[in-house]
């Protein structure tokens, strides 16, 4: 993967004019002991991250955690005390404003808070803001920012002003604009802090689906964890203007660095963050072709009563239950007796969206893309993921030899192959 | 017992000999220069104004009053001229119409740009601060000597006292109005990669331009009551049939000359008060821009808080 952005011991001081805030920092003294000895403000403290193409990073941060200071350094609009920031091979911390504003233009654009559109322009010219500055002419920047606001679903209101509409609209606006120019990086400060609950969900939602489809480069600012949990392929958590702790949403929520980090995730809804294959255990499968008796052996060895049938190319085709099995000749191929409609969920599927199917109380099959079977959960071992002191629990099922409960497993996806050789290993 | 008993301090002499010593004799060139291109200007005007017809001029008044004030400012405005010209002052309100316009071209002028120069810098901004209280609190008689003595008598130096008088507020205002912009429309400018110059001209100067227009307006009022003062040192116009009138005791003169000044001035200020602030009472903007003074007033009461 490319690394888009690259970000290396960034500091950022406000109202050093002697550099007694950087000393005394380097000296190991915190934020608020450099305010009081003089008076100068740690905006950022020793920050390095890189970001990859097509990667959303969220920092998450209450306010004056420096998150909003750190995004405002990554387009030059603050300048960092000290570090170095790449973008294009281009250290944006340290360049003249010529080649700051060329980065700009072409690689970074920004989409604010309270939406910040120009008033007095309408929503096309606001879209076409960054073509305009860089000199493209009228037509060509009205079809492109067009374009843009086609892909928001707002090309109807290119002729109306931002003040005739609603909140949610008017930050669909300010992507288009962020995108309009087709730069690489995107940087997103608080874009939904200004928005409804439900209008923020929405916009999360189309975030998310544009993203599938765009694949830019997004540093995503946001005080809301479960917005960052939602949205970000990885996360920083940022204290006092330092990262505290970066990493996936399932490495922040199942291993928080710090109390502080602790803190926050005690109250997410984990439905949103663990996905299907993070709970999935191993599924024991049946070929199609399988006859009764072959499946029983199967489920004997695995000690269960459920499991699913997969055809030659590992793709889900239905479940069978013992009960099923027993009732009818041992050489009765399995074909006869499965039931096709297997309850399924596929892998990328969050905890909250497998409710409806966990319903039927009935042994989940996990699928991936193509359909192939990956694992099963247990309708029951979703309420075990909800929870943050469930593992040991859970663990200690484990070692009892059950699977039913569903150990949180690290592995996201097992191909059935593996699955086979695991159990074959685990009856022996 | 007093101060001056001990010391006497010649500061009436210091400044005799500053303009007389050193301002008259070294710098009348460059004072005469400078009254060049007002008197280009307002010889336009005034040659304009005295050639176009009365009812003319009345009638374009009141149409700009109708489409940016509303219907009676209109007719306000026909009855205000037309009582001016049956009392046989008309060819004196156009010239005083000429200076006043003269005047608040070159204020505009001056005063738009020195404002966006003070917004960008604070520096400047205490620099030019001070100078403008003195500009706006010295008496205006205490600057006519030294402008006649520079530039003489006439109409020239009538207007560039008026222009010294009217300046301070279109500077403060456009100050005002560019510092009001709100930070996050400069910085959403820049993180586009804007440049200073197209960020004021694309986002300051638009979203600044009611604050300026406002501005306009009362650098436009001072204007309008220098004129008789103005008249003191040669200025023609209402003031000067004010000051006439003064002179021999003749009240009547003196209030009809008075009366086409409020007039006059009733009208301009409420044309381009409806300009500063569009909306109310007018139903369609006069100009296509000003559109954009409307939305922006609608934006701003609608914005939500920048509170987080």
């Amino acid at each position: 993967m490319t690394v888009k952005l690259k970000v290396e011991s960034v500091f950022k001081l406000f109202n050093d004019t002697r550099k007694e805030g950087m000393a005394l920092l380097r000296d190991g003294a915190t934020k608020d002991e450099i305010f009081r000895s003089t008076g100068v403000t740690v905006g950022i403290n020793d920050v390095s991250f890189e970001v990859n193409e097509g990667e959303i990073f969220v920092i998450m941060g209450l306010s004056g955690s420096g998150k909003s200071t750190l995004v405002r350094t990554l387009n030059g609009l603050i300048r960092p005390s000290s570090g170095k920031i790449f973008i294009a091979g281009e250290d944006v911390a340290s360049c003249d404003m010529k080649r700051l504003r060329a980065i700009r233009r072409r690689e970074i654009t920004m989409v604010f808070q309270h939406f910040a559109l120009f008033p007095h322009k309408t929503v096309v010219e606001n879209v076409a803001y960054g073509l305009k500055v860089k000199g493209v002419g009228p037509t060509e920047r009205r079809k492109a920012a067009i374009e843009a606001l086609a892909k928001v679903g707002l090309d109807a209101y290119a002729d109306s002003f931002p003040g005739q509409l609603s909140g949610g609209m008017q930050q669909r606006v300010g992507l288009a604009r962020g995108l309009a120019t087709d730069p690489a990086i995107l940087l997103m400060d608080e874009p939904f802090g200004a928005l409804d609950p439900l209008i923020r969900r929405e916009m999360q939602d189309e975030l998310i689906a544009l993203q599938k489809e765009l694949k830019k480069t997004i540093v995503f600012i946001t005080h809301d964890l479960n917005e960052a949990l939602l949205l970000g392929n990885r996360i920083a958590i940022m204290k006092d203007g330092a990262f505290v702790q970066v990493g996936t949403a399932q490495d922040i929520v199942s291993n928080p660095a710090d109390d502080y980090v602790r803190a926050f995730v005690a109250d997410i809804d984990r439905s949103r963050v663990f996905t299907a294959s993070d709970i999935a255990q191993d599924a024991d499968h049946i070929p199609l072709k399988e006859s009764v008796l072959g499946a029983l052996v199967v489920m004997d060895k695995a000690g269960v009563d459920v499991a699913h049938v997969v055809d030659q190319d590992g793709v889900l085709a239905g479940m069978v239950t013992r009960e099923a099995l027993t009732a009818v000749k041992p050489n009765t191929p399995v074909v006869e007796v499965m039931e096709p409609d297997a309850p399924s969920v596929t892998s990328e599927a969050y905890i909250n969206e497998m409710y409806a199917t966990a319903q039927n109380g009935v042994l989940m099959a996990v699928t991936d893309s193509d359909g192939k079977l990956v694992g099963s959960v247990e309708p029951t071992a979703i309420f075990g993921h909800l929870t943050p002191d469930t593992e040991t629990a859970t663990e200690a099922e484990e070692d009892d030899g059950k699977e039913d409960a569903g150990p949180p497993s690290d592995e996201t996806e097992t191909e059935p192959a593996n699955i086979v050789d695991a159990q074959k290993e685990k009856s022996l | 017992m007093s101060p001056s008993d001990l010391l006497v301090i010649p500061f009436d002499g210091w400044v005799n000999a500053f303009v007389r010593g050193f301002l008259v004799p070294n710098f009348r060139p460059f004072f005469r220069a400078v009254q060049v291109p007002v008197n280009e200007v307002l010889q336009a005007f005034d040659g304009f104004f005295a050639w176009v017809p009365m009812l003319v001029v009345t009638l374009v008044f009141a149409f700009v009053a109708w489409r940016v004030v509303g219907r009676t400012m209109a007719i306000i405005t026909v009855v205000g001229f037309v009582f001016i010209d049956m009392i046989q002052l008309w060819p004196e309100t156009m010239t005083t119409l000429a200076m006043i316009l003269t005047s608040v071209l070159f204020c505009t002028l001056i005063g738009i740009p020195a404002g966006i120069l003070v917004a960008g810098s604070n520096m400047a901004w205490k620099v030019v601060r001070p100078i403008l209280d003195i500009m706006q609190t010295v008496p205006s008689f205490v600057y006519l000597v030294p402008i006649v003595m520079l530039f003489g008598v006439g109409m020239a130096p009538g207007i560039i006292a008026t222009i010294i008088f009217a300046l301070p507020p279109i500077i403060r205002m456009t100050n005002l109005g560019i510092r009001n912009v709100r930070e996050d429309l400069i910085e959403a400018s820049e993180a586009f990669g804007a440049t200073r110059t197209q960020t004021l001209i694309e986002v300051q100067l638009p979203l600044a331009m009611r604050t300026i227009m406002a501005g306009l307006n009362q650098t436009l009022m001072l204007a309008m009551s220098m004129v008789v003062i103005a008249a003191l040192i040669g200025a023609g116009g209402l003031g000067l049939i004010v000051n006439t009138g003064l002179g021999r005791l003749n009240v009547g003169q003196a209030t009809a000359g008075g009366v086409g000044i409020v007039i006059l001035a009733i009208v301009l200020d409420r044309i381009t008060q409806g300009l500063a602030e569009p909306g109310s009472g007018s139903k369609k903007p006069l100009l296509g821009s000003f559109k954009s003074l409307f939305r922006s007033q609608d934006i701003e009461a609608a914005a939500p808080d920048k509170a987080v």
